[in-house]
């Protein structure tokens, strides 16, 4: 098979893509030597730009960006407003509601526990909507069974009590299904998981759930492989209802990554969370962090810096997350009264801190002990009203210090309220060092670890010019020479995220959901949303790379291509005829190998021994001897190449090769 | 690490083609074995996640204030009127194990094991997430400090080192175990592995031959590691001196861990942890099965250990404590100061150590928490210092003022 005819099952391209001969930090090109800095050229140089402004290169990709023009495709990447969204994303998307629920809607549909418990007694309103009445029904017989056995003297009765009220819990199935047809009642008790899903996506909501409750919990998970994704969703829910909006936003992460035609904002948002980073698993932050991506972070990407730094300073996640909310002035009302009863509540210099060591200035930004304090004393007050509700912000002035403040050599005078936390963003956003350490931070993620000084310096030139525009930094980086220098093509160690998105982007994979393919992401050593440090994860290639992470990729990449990640289809079948074991790695990898690697991988697939146990192990499975999406005892996949084509896609998406863009 | 260092290891394994399969520090390690004085020392760090609450796992029975503050929660004296499954297994006369830590008794008894309570953090926070973060950086109130103080405390080495020095049995490397030196994480022995085991040939020959140093560099360390662990894997375990592991994921993990121990691959620190101990409500119910559990695979590591006890030291912690009072739905809120149980041959055992600050209303911190009297780095660094060999106790915990005048004196010297 020839390389055209990969090309032709990708996106319908008419021109083969011819092999690029160059290969990582050796690369040379070909072009006259332009006057000083060496420029990348032709499809080196669009497959750089996939690389470093999206989540990496779909089949076709190359060639559309080409005949687009790479110029004017990076011109619209940075004005994603004007990029027509993917109605494949669109339609993926559309289920998970708590992507697009207020975050008070959002908590009243899925309930902690502890609204549970107000709801039960009566210091909150049981949701209107019936279907989410139903939903969170059986939370609360959990609750009561809880309670109940609470009453009881001994452990043992507390015991018995419980093991009572949990058999009484659950719906007897025959009395739900009663007003069903014969067939219907037939396929949910005795038919096959694959029955069960037809029957009930056919019954109404309320019905449904219904049946749904009275399954056996592990009936009800057998069925998710085959539902629909609102009947999945539902499955969810009934297992832990609270558990869906770590789900959501997890699974709207990585459809956005693989299907958005807003590359560069996925990026971006992604980019800028990271650096405002939150934790999801502290406390309210599980129910704030949805609306930090969506409201506080992904509208402001290519915005103000100023903006962006406002809407974190104000936002309920970073003030829970950094511990601003509890931060009490030392000469304000309420810290007066607090000493008052001898508690000891006051001065938080957690996000103080943060704000000037990673959200502004830098390390070495030339603030000192004493400038923390100080902002710290200016941002007491900015705190969250009804956090367990959804969370607002809150400028509450018995927190406040009202005295005068030093920030950075400058004077804030006594009695500012507010306005001391506000002016301190507007110092900092203004500050060169900041201009600095911001373009440093985007180059190393756009460019190198150790970008060249020239480039930086530019870009906070723009920075200052700008008024912290962050679409004219962005411009000013992919205008510089030093941004197309050769030596920068594959300098990048992806990150698992960045992995694990171009790879599925690069097989074309269908996305349906998404909960064990993000397991993958904590083997890797990048759980989603559960950075603890409020650093982020690294922008440097070295802390990426260990051994527990290093095989996870290589099993995640035949795992993948084998079609043995439950809930993601990879086709293989436009590879399936070829002959050349670098045919398949370079519609894969979209350039030439290292000689190094293609020589290792050619070796090993034409090694009889090796092939002889692939071809045995695909004729047992078009046997239907071993089952699909079999889990290993160790709740890894079983990651063994189902065929010669997907050992070699494997090889290619686990190579050191592959681990950079 | 350091490109330098992968650079070495590369250069160090061309250097070494022709001299035999096994990698020049195995080669090392295994003649080592054959000496025991060469013998490393190991620590293994267990952390407690959730904060575990101190009071009712090395309970104050000698001190009347503590069945006071918790009238639900109490665990009886030891007496003829309660059975011996609900009532405190008495250690000196002031203080108990709880009934379910039963399993820990008799490593007690012979001296193997003690305890420093009223021990934790200067720092007030009574979050979790920070609480956590400074244990395991071994940097109390200060967030900008890199890396964690197990991996600080690895003793400087010459030459070609065992990829497995710092171990930790999860998914993700903690806190504690990150920085210069090289950690693994090990999901679990087994899963630590190209599942498909053609594929994990080429891998090998894929990694090994790029003139990508990074990546070859970890390739190397990773395959490595792969090879020793399959050794250490080609007969089933079956945990000598008849140790009964209970069944469980920590269990599990203090399993795998002797499992390397045994094997000699150069283990020198390992850390695994332990998550749910933050009993807000209904403590009776969930404490216990988590005690059993705890103890249980303690005393089965130990027992597993045999006569490797004398260079193993077991440290557990947990962020904070619990309240001394009870709450209002029969657990405790975030609270100050806690137990930690020090284990092993060189431990002078059979005692609690540090000092108590009691309980009443004057004697807590902030009128409701268990009163620290011990930084937990003078526990930490007392054996970092003189099990580990680290003297250098300042540089481990930057920051910490303290140093061995602060020590509990709990080893043998």
């Amino acid at each position: 098979m020839s390389r055209r005819a990969f090309c032709a099952v990708a996106l319908a391209c008419s021109l083969a893509i011819p092999a690029l001969t160059v290969y990582g930090k050796k690369a040379k090109t070909t072009t006259p030597e332009p006057p000083a800095i060496s420029q990348m050229s032709g499809d080196q140089k669009v497959l750089y730009a996939l690389n470093r402004l999206s989540y990496g290169p779909r089949p076709g990709d190359v060639e559309a960006v080409k005949k687009f023009g790479l110029d004017r495709w990076i011109e619209l990447q940075l004005h994603p407003g004007s990029i027509p969204e993917n109605p494949t994303l669109i339609a993926k998307l559309q289920p998970l509601d708590t992507l697009v629920l207020p975050t008070d809607l959002m908590i009243e549909t899925y309930p902690p526990p502890q609204l549970i418990r107000a709801m039960v007694d009566g210091r909150a309103a049981f949701p209107e909507d019936p279907l989410t009445r139903m939903m969170i029904r059986r939370q609360v017989e959990r609750y009561k069974v809880q309670e109940e056995a609470r009453t009881k003297k001994t452990p043992q009765a507390q015991a018995a009590a419980r093991r009572v009220a949990e058999m009484s819990m659950v719906p007897d199935l025959n009395a739900v299904i009663h007003s069903l047809t014969p067939d219907q009642q037939n396929a949910i008790k005795n038919g096959t998981p694959l029955e069960r899903v037809k029957t009930l996506e056919a019954l109404p909501d309320a019905t449904q759930i219904d049946v749904l409750d009275a399954l056996k919990p592990q009936q009800r998970q057998g069925l998710f492989p085959l539902a629909s994704p609102r009947l999945r969703r539902r499955i969810t829910v009934l297992g832990s209802g609270q558990q869906i909006i770590y789900q959501d936003l997890v699974e709207g992460k990585l459809l956005r990554a693989v299907y958005s035609n807003k590359q560069l904002e996925e990026v971006l948002t992604d980019f800028w969370f990271n650096h405002f980073n939150v934790y999801f698993d502290k406390g309210p932050d599980r129910n704030f962090t949805t609306s930090y991506e969506r409201d506080v972070i992904r509208p402001n990407v290519l915005g103000k810096f100023h903006d962006l730094l406002l809407a974190t300073a104000e936002s309920s996640a970073m003030l829970y997350y950094l511990d601003n909310w509890e931060s009490v002035g030392a000469n304000s009302e309420q810290g007066n009264n607090f000493r008052a009863r001898g508690q000891k509540r006051g001065l938080n210099e957690n996000y103080g801190r943060e704000l000037m060591e990673l959200h502004t200035l830098g390390v070495d930004g030339g603030y000192t002990q004493k400038d923390v304090t100080e902002v710290s004393r200016c941002f007491t007050g900015w705190t969250v009203r009804n956090p367990e509700r959804g969370g607002q912000f809150l400028f509450d002035s018995r927190l406040h210090d009202n005295g005068e403040k030093m920030v950075l050599g400058v004077k804030i005078p006594p009695g500012g309220g507010m306005d001391d936390g506000l002016k301190v963003l507007d110092m900092l956003s203004k500050s060169p060092a900041t201009a600095h350490f911001i373009s440093k931070e985007l180059a190393m993620r756009f460019v190198s670890d150790n970008p060249p000084a020239e480039l930086v310096d530019r870009m906070a030139k723009t920075f200052l010019s700008t008024d912290g525009d962050l679409r004219e930094v962005m411009r000013s980086m992919v205008t510089s020479p030093e941004f197309w220098a050769p030596e920068n093509f594959h300098a990048k160690v992806k990150t698992p995220l960045e992995m694990l998105a171009s790879s599925l982007r690069v097989t074309n994979a269908d996305v349906d959901y998404t909960f064990l393919l993000a397991q993958q992401l904590n083997v890797m050593g990048q759980p989603l949303y559960r950075k603890v440090e409020p650093t982020g994860y690294s922008l440097k290639n070295a802390d990426w790379l260990n051994s527990a992470a290093l095989l996870g990729r290589m099993n995640f990449s035949l795992a993948l291509v084998s079609n043995r990640i439950p809930g993601i289809k990879v086709d293989l079948a436009p590879y399936q005829s070829a002959a050349d074991a670098n045919d398949v790695a370079h519609a894969l990898f979209m350039a030439d190998l290292s000689p190094d690697t293609k020589k290792a991988i050619q070796l090993g697939v034409d090694n009889p021994e090796i092939l002889q146990q692939v071809n045995q192990r695909a004729q047992m499975q078009d046997a239907g001897m071993p089952g699909r999406g079999r889990r290993g005892t160790d709740g890894g996949f079983s990651a063994v190449a189902s065929d010669k084509t997907a050992l070699l896609a494997g090889l290619t998406l686990g190579s050191p090769d592959f681990q950079r863009r | 690490m350091s490109l330098n260092r992968r650079i070495f290891l590369k250069n160090s394994a061309l250097a070494m083609v022709g001299i035999g399969a096994a990698p020049l520090w195995l080669q090392r390690t295994m003649y080592a074995s054959e000496t025991a004085a060469q013998r490393k020392k190991i620590l293994v760090a267990i952390f407690q996640r959730g904060a575990a609450d101190g009071l009712n796992i090395v309970v104050p029975h000698g001190e009347k204030r503590y069945y006071e503050l918790r009238p639900t929660l109490q665990i009886p004296q030891p007496s003829a009127a309660v059975d011996k499954e609900h009532s405190v297994i008495d250690l000196d006369g002031m203080f108990g194990f709880h009934p379910a830590l039963a399993a820990l008794k008799p490593i007690w008894d012979n001296g193997h094991l003690a305890m420093v309570h009223a021990a934790g953090s200067p720092d007030p926070t009574r979050s979790h997430f920070d609480a956590q973060d400074y244990m395991e950086s071994g940097t109390p109130g200060m967030k900008s400090i890199e890396g964690g103080w197990m991996n600080r405390a690895l003793l400087p080495m010459q030459g070609p080192q065992s990829p497995m020095r710092a171990v930790a049995l999860g998914a993700t490397l903690p806190r504690s175990l990150r920085g210069v030196n090289d950690a693994v994480a090990i999901e679990s022995l087994r899963s630590f592995q190209v599942r498909d085991t053609n594929a994990a040939k080429i891998f090998e020959d894929l990694y090994l031959s790029t003139d990508d140093q990074v990546l070859n560099g970890t390739g190397k360390e990773t395959f490595e590691a792969v090879s020793i662990l399959k050794k250490v894997q080609s007969a089933p375990y079956t945990p000598a001196n008849g140790a009964n592991y209970p069944n469980g994921r920590f269990s599990d993990s203090l399993r795998q861990i002797a499992q390397l121990i045994k094997a000699n691959v150069g283990v020198e620190v390992a850390f695994s942890d332990y998550g749910g101990w933050d009993h807000h409500v209904q403590e009776m119910n969930a404490l216990p099965n988590m005690l059993r559990d705890f103890g249980g695979s303690l005393a089965a590591f130990w027992n597993d250990l045999g006569d490797l006890r004398d260079d193993v030291v077991v440290v557990t912690m947990s962020e904070f404590g619990r309240t001394a009072k009870e709450n209002g739905t029969r657990g405790t809120d975030h609270g100050h100061a806690n137990v930690m149980f020090v284990m092993g041959g060189p431990v002078k055992g059979g005692k609690v150590y540090g000092k108590w600050p009691g309980l009443a209303d004057h004697e807590l911190y902030e009128k409701r928490d268990l009163a620290v009297t011990t930084d937990f780095r003078a526990v930490l660094g007392e054996v970092v210092s003189n099990h580990i060999g680290n003297k250098d106790v300042a540089k481990v915990f930057p920051g910490y003022q303290g140093g061995p005048q602060d020590f509990r004196g709990f080893l043998k010297a």
